[in-house]
C-alpha cells in the first residue's frame, strides 16, 4: 500500500515559513503567490476606481483637484492593466493548473517561473514607488501619449520603467508555457486531447512573446527621450508623435487578447463541466484561439482613427477589425451550442461563466461600433469607449478570473466556499456592473468625454447613477473576495473532484501533492468525455 | 523524450560560411560605393538578409534542427513584417 | 528548492525552444526600432545620406568582421565541446569574448570621437542641425547603444560559460569504495558516470544556447551596419 504523498501546502523544503514560499520553484506555490499579489493589486485598483467615481458625483471642483484626478485614472489603468489583467489568469491559474492539466510534474523552467514572480513583484514595487515619490504619480493616462508624457514633471520615467520590468515577467511566463506545452504533455495527451484552457494559454503565450517586446522598445524610447532628449517623437525636430501611438498600440492591442483568451479558455473548461457533456466544436474553439491571436496583430490602429492617420490606413484597419470578431463569435456560438439541451448545473463557476457570456457579448457588440470608422469618430475618447472596454475587460476577463477562482479554489485548497454568499455577491456585482458601465455607454453616446474631471449639467444624473453602481459593484467584489478568505479558515473540506469534472487536474488530490500525481497518467481520450452525465 | 542528436557539423562547413560572410560584407561595401540611388537600400537589405540567413541556418543550426524551429522563426519574422507593412500603410499614404 | 529533487533529465530540445523564444523577443525589440528607422529614413532621405557620411565606414566594416569572426569562434567552441576537446572549447570561448572586447573598444572610440565633436543626444550642435540629421544620430546612438548593451550581456553569458566549462567535474573514487568479493578480491566494476554524462550534456546544451544568443547579437549588427554606415 503506497503512502499518500503530502500536499504542496505542506512544507517539504529545508526552508522555513515564508521563505519556503517565496523561494519555491513549485509551480503551484508560485501560482498561489501570483494569485495573492494579483488580488491585492486588483483590490487597490477597484478602490481607486471608487475614489474616481466619488468625485464624479458632482461637476466642478470637489474632493480633490483635477491634477489628482488625472493621476487617479492613470494609476487605475496602470494597476488594473499591468498588475491585474495581463498577468491575471495565466500567472495565477495557468501556473497552478497547466502542468496538472497536461499531466506534467511542473513547467519546463521552474526557476524561470519563480524569477517571473520576483520580476512581477519588483515591477509592482517600482510602480508603487512612482505613486508616492518625487513629483507624484503620472497624470498622462496609462497610455503615456507623447508629447505630454515627455514634458510632464510627474514620475513618468519611473512608472514606465516599472511597466518595462513587468513586461519581462509576462515574457518569461509565455516562454515557459510554450515550452511546457510542446515538451511535457503526458503519454497519450496529443495536441487535440489537451483541454481548451491549455490551448488558450498556448495562444496567449505566443502573444506574450511576440508583442511584449514592442512595448519594451516603446517604453525604452520614452525613457530615452525624457533622459537624453533625443527628439524622436518631437515634431519640431522631425519626429512623428503618431509613431509613438503606433508602437504603443502594436503591443497594447494584442495585449487585450492576452487578457481575454485565457478567460475564454476558462469558460471553455467550465461549460462542459457543468453541462455534463462534451464541448461543441472542440477544434473550432482551439483554432479560434490561434486565429484571434493572429488577427489581433492586424487591428491596432483602430485606437487611432482620429489621430491624423492616412485615410487609407483608417479604412484598412476598420475592415481588419471586423475580421477579429469572427473567431470570437465562433467561440460564443460553440459555447451556447454546448449548453443547448444540456443538463445544466448552475454552480458558482457556471454562474460566472454565463455572466461572462452575457457581459462579454455586450462588450463585443459595442466593439463593433468602435471598430466601424464612421461611428468611432463620434464615440472615440468618450465614455462609450470606457463602457466598452470595461464590459470586455471586467465583464469578460474579470468574470473569467472570478469563474476560474470559483472553479479551481477547491482544487488549490481542498476546501469549498459558501455558495450562498457567492450568489449574493454575484447579484451585487451584476447589478452594480451594469448600472455603472451601461450608464457610461449611454453618457458616452450623448457626448460625455472620458478622462474629464468635470461636465455640463445634462450629464449629472448619469454620473450619479454610475457612481451608485460603482458602490454596489465594489461591495459585491469585496463580498466575493471575502468569501474566499472565510473559506480558507472555515471552508468545508472537499474530495478530489467536487465538480465531477473530466480534465486531468481533477484526477489528483485536492490539494495536489507536490509532484502533482502519484503516478504520471496516461491519457486515452478527449478532455471532456462524459458518459451518462459522469466522467467517462 | 530527448533530443535527436545529429552528428556534429563539420568544421570545414563553418569556415566556408565564415568566408562567405566576409565576402558578402566586402560586396555590400562595394555596392554601396557605386551609387545606385534608391536601389542601394534594397541591395544592402538583400545582402544583409543573405548574411543573416547564413548565420541562422549554419551557425545557429536551423538547417539541422527540427522543422518546428524554422516555422517558429518564420512566424516571428512574419509578425514583424506585418507590423511594418501596416504601419507603412499609414506613413506612406498620409 | 522546496520540491523534492526531480530526477534530472536534460531536455535539450526544451531548452533550445526556450532560448529561441527569447531570441524572438529580441528580434521584435530591435524590429521596433528598425521600423522607426525605416519611417524616418523614408521621410528624410537626403539628411540620412548626408549624416551617414560622418560615420567611419572602415571602423564599421572592421566591427562587422570582428563580430562575424567571433561567431565563427563561437561555433568552433561548441564544435570542440561536442568532440570532447574541453580545453580547445575553452580557448575558442575566450577568444570570442576577446572579439567582443575589441568590438566594444572600437565602439567606444567611435562614440568618443562623435561626442568630442559635439554630436551626442540632445546636444546643441545636434539640435542645431536639420531634423533628419538629428533623427539619424538619435537613432544611431539609441540602436548601437542598445546593441552594445547586448554585446556586454553576451560577454557576461559567455564569461559564465567559461567558468562552467572550465571547472572539471570528474570524480575520484575513494579506494574504500571498490567492491570486493567474499575472498576480498577486487571485483571488476563498470563505473557508470551517469551523473557526469548528464552534466556534460547540460554543459553542451548551455553552451549551444549561449552561442545562439551571441549569434543573434551578430545578426542584429549585420543589419545595423549597412543601414547606418553604407547609405552614403
Amino acid at each position: 500500500m503506497t503512502t499518500t504523498k503530502p500536499s504542496y501546502l505542506e512544507n517539504q523544503s529545508h526552508r522555513k515559513g515564508l521563505a519556503s514560499w517565496i523561494f519555491s520553484t513549485d509551480h503551484k506555490r508560485i501560482g498561489v503567490l501570483y494569485l495573492i499579489s494579483i488580488l491585492i493589486f486588483f483590490s487597490v485598483g477597484v478602490l481607486i476606481g471608487v475614489v474616481m467615481r466619488l468625485k464624479m458625483l458632482w461637476p466642478g471642483t470637489h474632493l480633490y483637484s483635477a491634477a489628482a484626478y488625472n493621476a487617479f485614472f492613470t494609476v487605475h489603468g496602470v494597476i488594473q492593466i499591468f498588475l491585474f489583467i495581463i498577468p491575471g489568469i495565466p500567472a495565477a491559474f495557468g501556473n497552478f493548473i497547466l502542468p496538472l492539466q497536461i499531466g506534467a510534474k511542473d513547467v519546463a523552467f521552474p526557476r524561470l517561473n519563480l524569477l517571473s514572480w520576483w520580476v512581477y513583484v519588483i515591477g509592482a514595487l517600482l510602480a508603487l514607488t512612482a505613486l508616492f515619490s518625487g513629483n507624484g504619480p503620472p497624470d498622462t493616462g496609462w497610455s503615456f501619449y507623447v508629447p505630454y508624457s515627455l514634458r510632464t514633471n510627474t514620475n513618468v520615467t519611473l512608472a514606465v520603467f516599472a511597466a518595462f520590468i513587468l513586461g519581462f515577467s509576462s515574457i518569461l511566463t509565455g516562454l515557459n508555457f510554450i515550452t511546457t506545452i510542446h515538451r511535457m504533455r503526458c503519454p497519450g495527451m496529443s495536441w487535440f486531447r489537451m483541454p481548451l484552457f491549455t490551448w488558450s494559454l498556448y495562444a496567449t503565450a505566443w502573444i506574450q512573446i511576440l508583442a511584449t517586446p514592442i512595448l519594451a522598445v516603446t517604453l525604452i524610447m520614452v525613457m530615452a527621450e525624457r533622459i537624453l532628449n533625443l527628439g524622436l517623437f518631437d515634431p519640431g525636430r522631425g519626429g512623428d508623435p503618431l509613431l509613438y501611438q503606433h508602437l504603443f498600440w502594436i503591443y497594447s492591442h494584442p495585449a487585450v487578447y492576452i487578457m481575454i483568451l485565457p478567460a475564454m479558455g476558462v469558460v471553455s473548461d467550465v461549460i462542459p463541466a457543468f453541462c455534463r457533456k462534451n464541448i461543441y466544436g472542440y477544434k473550432a474553439i482551439a483554432f479560434s484561439s490561434l486565429a484571434i491571436a493572429f488577427v489581433g496583430y492586424l487591428v491596432w490602429a483602430h485606437h487611432m482613427f482620429t489621430s491624423g492617420m492616412s485615410n487609407t490606413a483608417r479604412m484598412v484597419f476598420s475592415l481588419l477589425t471586423f475580421l477579429v470578431a469572427i473567431p470570437s463569435g465562433v467561440k460564443v456560438f460553440n459555447w451556447i451550442a454546448t449548453m443547448y439541451k444540456a443538463s445544466i448545473k448552475i454552480e458558482p463557476p457556471m454562474l460566472f461563466a454565463m455572466t461572462f457570456l452575457f457581459l462579454f457579448a455586450i462588450g463585443g457588440l459595442t466593439g463593433l461600433l468602435n471598430g466601424a470608422l464612421a461611428t468611432d469618430v463620434n464615440v472615440h475618447e468618450t465614455y462609450y469607449v470606457v463602457g466598452h472596454f470595461h464590459y470586455t475587460m471586467f465583464g469578460g476577463t474579470g468574470m473569467g478570473f472570478f469563474a476560474a477562482l470559483l472553479y479551481w479554489f477547491p482544487k488549490m485548497t481542498g476546501k469549498m466556499y459558501n455558495k450562498r454568499t457567492i450568489v449574493v455577491a454575484w447579484a451585487h456585482i451584476f447589478v452594480g456592473f451594469n448600472l455603472l458601465y451601461f450608464t457610461m455607454m449611454i453618457m458616452g453616446w450623448l457626448g460625455m468625454p472620458r478622462r474629464y474631471y468635470s461636465y455640463p449639467p445634462q450629464y449629472h444624473t448619469y454620473h450619479v447613477v454610475a457612481t451608485v453602481g460603482s458602490w454596489i459593484l465594489a461591495t459585491g467584489v469585496f463580498m466575493f473576495l471575502g468569501a474566499f478568505l472565510v473559506a480558507l479558515k472555515k471552508g468545508t473540506k472537499v474530495a478530489a473532484n467536487p465538480w465531477d469534472a473530466t480534465t486531468l487536474e481533477w484526477k489528483t488530490a485536492s490539494p495536489p501533492p507536490t509532484e502533482n500525481f502519484q503516478t504520471i497518467p496516461t491519457v486515452t481520450g478527449g478532455p471532456y468525455e462524459f458518459k451518462d452525465g459522469h466522467p467517462a | 523524450m530527448n533530443a535527436e542528436k545529429h552528428p556534429p557539423v563539420s568544421l570545414g562547413t563553418y569556415l566556408m560560411v565564415w568566408l562567405a560572410l566576409l565576402a558578402l560584407t566586402a560586396l555590400t561595401i562595394a555596392v554601396a560605393s557605386m551609387h545606385f540611388g534608391a536601389w542601394s537600400v534594397l541591395a544592402a537589405i538583400v545582402i544583409a538578409t543573405i548574411k543573416g540567413t547564413l548565420v541562422l541556418l549554419y551557425f545557429m543550426h536551423l538547417r539541422y534542427e527540427d522543422r518546428m524551429f524554422r516555422i517558429m522563426l518564420l512566424l516571428a519574422l512574419f509578425t514583424l513584417a506585418v507590423i511594418m507593412l501596416l504601419t507603412f500603410v499609414d506613413v506612406l499614404l498620409r | 528548492m522546496s520540491t523534492p529533487t526531480h530526477e534530472y533529465h536534460p531536455d535539450s530540445t526544451g531548452s533550445k525552444i526556450g532560448m529561441w523564444l527569447f531570441l524572438f523577443t529580441e528580434l521584435l525589440l530591435f524590429g521596433g526600432m528598425f521600423l522607426l528607422y525605416a519611417v524616418y529614413r523614408l521621410k528624410n532621405p537626403a539628411d540620412f545620406h548626408y549624416a551617414s557620411l560622418n560615420l567611419d565606414t572602415k571602423t564599421g566594416a572592421i566591427n562587422t568582421a570582428i563580430l562575424l569572426t567571433s561567431s565563427l569562434t563561437m561555433v568552433l567552441s561548441i564544435g570542440m565541446l561536442e568532440r570532447r576537446h574541453r580545453k580547445a572549447s575553452l580557448w575558442f570561448l575566450i577568444i570570442t569574448i576577446g572579439f567582443g572586447v575589441w568590438f566594444l573598444v572600437n565602439k567606444y572610440l567611435e562614440w568618443s570621437h562623435k561626442i568630442h565633436h559635439g554630436i551626442y543626444p540632445g546636444s546643441e550642435e545636434l539640435t542645431g542641425r536639420t531634423a533628419g540629421e538629428n533623427l539619424f544620430y538619435s537613432l544611431y546612438f539609441l540602436m548601437t547603444g542598445l546593441h552594445g548593451i547586448h554585446v556586454v550581456a553576451g560577454m557576461v553569458v559567455l564569461g559564465v560559460m567559461v567558468w562552467m566549462i572550465g571547472k572539471p567535474h570528474h570524480r575520484v573514487l575513494p579506494v574504500t569504495a571498490l567492491p570486493v568479493d567474499a575472498q576480498a578480491h577486487a571485483v571488476s566494476v563498470t563505473v557508470e558516470y551517469s551523473e557526469d554524462a548528464k552534466l556534460d550534456q547540460q554543459k553542451l546544451i548551455r553552451l549551444e544556447n549561449a552561442g545562439l544568443y551571441w549569434h543573434l547579437v551578430d545578426v542584429i549588427w549585420i543589419f545595423l551596419f549597412p543601414l547606418f554606415y553604407l547609405i552614403s
